[in-house]
């Protein structure tokens, strides 16, 4: 957390973007560091970030197992918890096209105006940093992190155009050499529940993916998704890669002391 | 066709084993989506197109009544005889009459995912036809006694060993080298050419219906549906109501979208439209020509929410651009029509208790929406499917109850946040070494196939307590 102190160094700005983080229920559990590192770059972006103490999970297990019924109070909960503030950041591309696509489909009357509402005002964190608070490396030192290859996660892909945002944001902050993917634009396998029922299939769809990640030569996969990262880590293990796998977050703040995702202490 | 679809765990269980189809199938989705995006990759009026198609669908299905009638009237004013069959039995039934009709013994058929749809062939061979596949794609799977695996290339499964051993077995030709497609294309070739001669009905489906004049429209490559459709003196059109269109001009831009998503060509080799029967001025062409018009539950559709699902132009680029299709293959599917369109059109042409294993068979990662040239939303559509089962109550009860208590649970913050700060830190100290589980008990369809990466440590909101406290301390 060695940047936390930076953000309250230009007090004289007008006005300060007033943001708040989803954490989202993956990071919150498995990988804080996500959250912890996207609030320590959105303050480096000149923003105000609150993590708002009622927020859960955006719904996506349910609503993709087609339980509507169970979804919609996660939703208008959602939108009651964020909905004062001036933009809400996901560190997700499929929990924010959960929140900006998926909730005006999934609420009526009112609640279809609030979701709408807020969907405008929702980012996932490398289009925030991109678009909204741009990220500028200045006078900093860049981030080391060698060759790096970036999996493209398909609601972010589809459902937000993001695609040159991590990109840039890696180009920008850090000294690498980013390397595509064969294939950057198909699934990994993991798809939520779909891993869990279809196990023999998405292994097939994340054995792919590992494999054309190796054949880059990278040292690092990078995704802005903790589903589909968790999904490769989980399967490069199981195939006996050490590749590191990490969240975008992370990278562009060079916060790689600890392990990567599934990797160990000793 | 014999449905299957429950099946579908174990038949893609089974398709991951058959390395030399995995093969094929890896190729399939690493080249098709290339060859497409070489097609239509360059053409920006993409999204306008795709819109006005959508849009001429809608149109033509909010009105759909009147334009089957107008089809219908023009029709038979070309000299065609029109038939409406409610389901595939009566499609059969009617096609057969007619043949009896003409005491018909040789039947050619061009491609018709429709005819595969009421199993046509068997209704035909039973009362003592003989039909000949004319399609090469096809003609291969009937001599192999196979089903289509693709609705656009329905041998795409099979190896060139493989078609050659067949085209050995089934062919009295005597000994040959048969080294290469061009040879195989010659052989299959030679032998249907006796077939196109001496036919007694010629069967063929059709692209698009034209209400303002009646017209059918065909796209092939091969030449063999003009073959059927013009050398035997009768003709029998096979296909469904959601294929008309109001205009020539609307089927020519569907025409505009279709072939390229279908085989990344600007055009294919014949765009044939069917008219009628052979006029006293003709110098050939059929004496007799029938339209079969088949419903079998799309008028039920109409009336449903998928009804977008009638909006589809059947060219097979959903199943090019889908992971879990290019990774089983179509027969894993167990009906007619695989891939992301076989999975939303499957349960509504059967019922969703024989297959509601398809909708499950999704990522929902969209590619299949992106892709489609008729803009049908059909992860929508897939998850709405699932919806219906969750209601009907067809899936596993502990996923119905497990996505409730998830929930339920995600709706009381402070209850969450004391179990996973109870259940997270206890999981962290646990697995904190190698860094992720090689198994876990609740967990076992994850662990199988994957580790299971560990927590990192305490919860993001145990820490960020934490921190708060520090900050309200100093």
């Amino acid at each position: 957390m060695s940047n936390e102190q930076s953000a309250h160094s230009s007090p004289e700005q007008p006005k300060r973007p007033q943001v708040a983080l989803f954490v989202t229920c993956l990071a919150d559990l498995f990988r804080p560091s996500v959250a912890l590192d996207s609030i320590a770059l959105l303050e480096q972006a000149g923003c105000d970030v609150d993590v708002p103490r009622l927020q859960t999970c955006c719904g996506q297990p349910g609503y993709n197992s087609g339980d509507y019924e169970a979804t919609i109070p996660l939703a208008r909960q959602f939108i009651e918890v964020f909905e004062s503030a001036d933009y809400v950041v996901i560190p997700s591309g499929s929990c924010a096209g959960m929140i900006k696509h998926h909730y005006p489909k999934l609420l009526q009357g009112e609640w279809r105006q609030r979701a709408l509402d807020l969907a405008a005002r929702t980012y996932e964190l490398t289009c925030f940093l991109t678009s909204v608070a741009e990220m500028r490396r200045g006078t900093a030192t860049p981030v080391e992190l060698g060759r790096v290859t970036y999996h493209d996660s398909c609601a972010g892909l589809r459902e937000l155009a993001i695609k040159e945002q991590p990109r840039k944001l890696l180009k920008e902050l850090c000294h690498t050499d980013l390397v595509e993917l064969e294939q950057t634009e198909v699934c990994c396998g993991f798809g939520g529940a779909f891993c869990a029922k279809m196990p023999e299939l998405s292994t097939k769809m994340s054995t792919d993916k590992v494999d054309s990640a190796i054949a880059t030569g990278a040292q690092i996969i990078a995704g802005g998704d903790l589903g589909c990262l968790m999904n490769i880590a989980g399967r490069a293990r199981r195939m006996g890669h050490d590749i590191e796998v990490r969240h975008i977050a992370e990278l562009l703040l060079g916060d790689r002391d600890g392990p990567g995702i599934g990797e160990g202490t000793g | 066709m014999k449905l299957e679809t429950s099946a579908f765990l174990d038949k893609a269980k089974e398709a991951l084993m058959e390395t030399d189809k995995v093969q094929i199938r890896d190729f399939i989705g690493l080249f098709a989506p290339l060859a497409r995006n070489a097609a239509l990759g360059n053409f920006d009026k993409f999204d306008q197109l795709r819109d006005h198609v959508k849009q001429v669908k809608q149109h033509t299905l909010d009105n759909l009544d009147c334009y089957l009638g107008q089809f219908e009237q023009e029709a038979i004013e070309n000299g065609n005889r029109v038939h409406f069959a409610r389901d595939g039995d009566a499609m059969n039934e009617i096609v057969l009459s007619i043949c009896q009709e003409h005491r018909a013994q040789r039947v050619i058929k061009g491609k018709s995912m429709v005819t595969e749809e009421t199993a046509l062939n068997d209704h035909l061979i039973r009362a003592g036809l003989e039909v000949t596949e004319t399609d090469l794609g096809e003609y291969i799977i009937q001599q192999a006694g196979e089903t289509p695996s693709h609705i656009v290339g329905p041998a795409l499964h099979k190896t060139m060993p493989e078609i050659r051993q067949l085209f050995l077995d089934k062919h009295d030709l005597g000994p040959r080298e048969l080294e290469g497609a061009p040879d195989l294309v010659a052989e299959a070739r030679t032998m249907l050419r006796d077939h196109f001669l001496n036919a007694d009905v010629g069967i063929v489906g059709s692209n698009a219906l034209i209400a303002e004049n009646g017209y059918s429209m065909l796209v092939t490559n091969e030449g063999n549906g003009d073959l059927c459709a013009n050398l035997p003196p009768v003709l029998i059109i096979c296909t469904t109501l959601d294929r008309v269109v109001p205009r020539a001009v609307d089927a020519t831009a569907m025409l505009r979208m279709l072939v390229p998503s279908a085989t990344s060509q600007a055009i294919t080799c014949y765009t044939s439209f069917y008219s009628g029967p052979r006029r006293s001025n003709d110098p050939d062409g059929p004496m007799e020509t029938h339209i079969v018009l088949l419903d079998n539950k799309r008028s039920d559709i109409l009336d449903s929410n998928y009804r977008e699902m009638l909006q589809c132009i059947r060219c097979g680029a959903c199943l090019n651009h889908c992971p879990v299709y290019i990774g089983v293959g179509g027969h894993a599917y167990g009906s007619v029509y695989p891939g992301p369109m076989g999975s939303v059109l499957t349960p509504l042409l059967t019922s969703l208790a024989e297959s509601h294993a398809l909708p499950n068979a999704c990522t929902t990662c969209g590619r299949c929406a992106e892709v489609c040239p008729a803009n049908i939303p059909l992860p929508d559509l897939l998850r709405d499917l699932r919806r219906d089962e969750s209601l009907q109550k067809l899936s596993p009860a502990s996923w119905r109850f497990g996505t409730k208590f998830h929930a339920w649970l995600a709706t009381h913050p402070w209850l969450y946040r004391t179990l996973t700060g109870l259940g997270i830190p206890l999981l962290h100290r646990l697995g904190r070494k190698r860094g992720a589980f090689r198994s876990l008990p609740m967990a076992s369809a994850w662990t199988s196939h994957r580790d299971f990466p560990t927590p990192q440590g305490r919860t993001f909101f145990q820490q960020y307590k934490t921190a708060d406290k520090q900050l309200d301390d100093r």
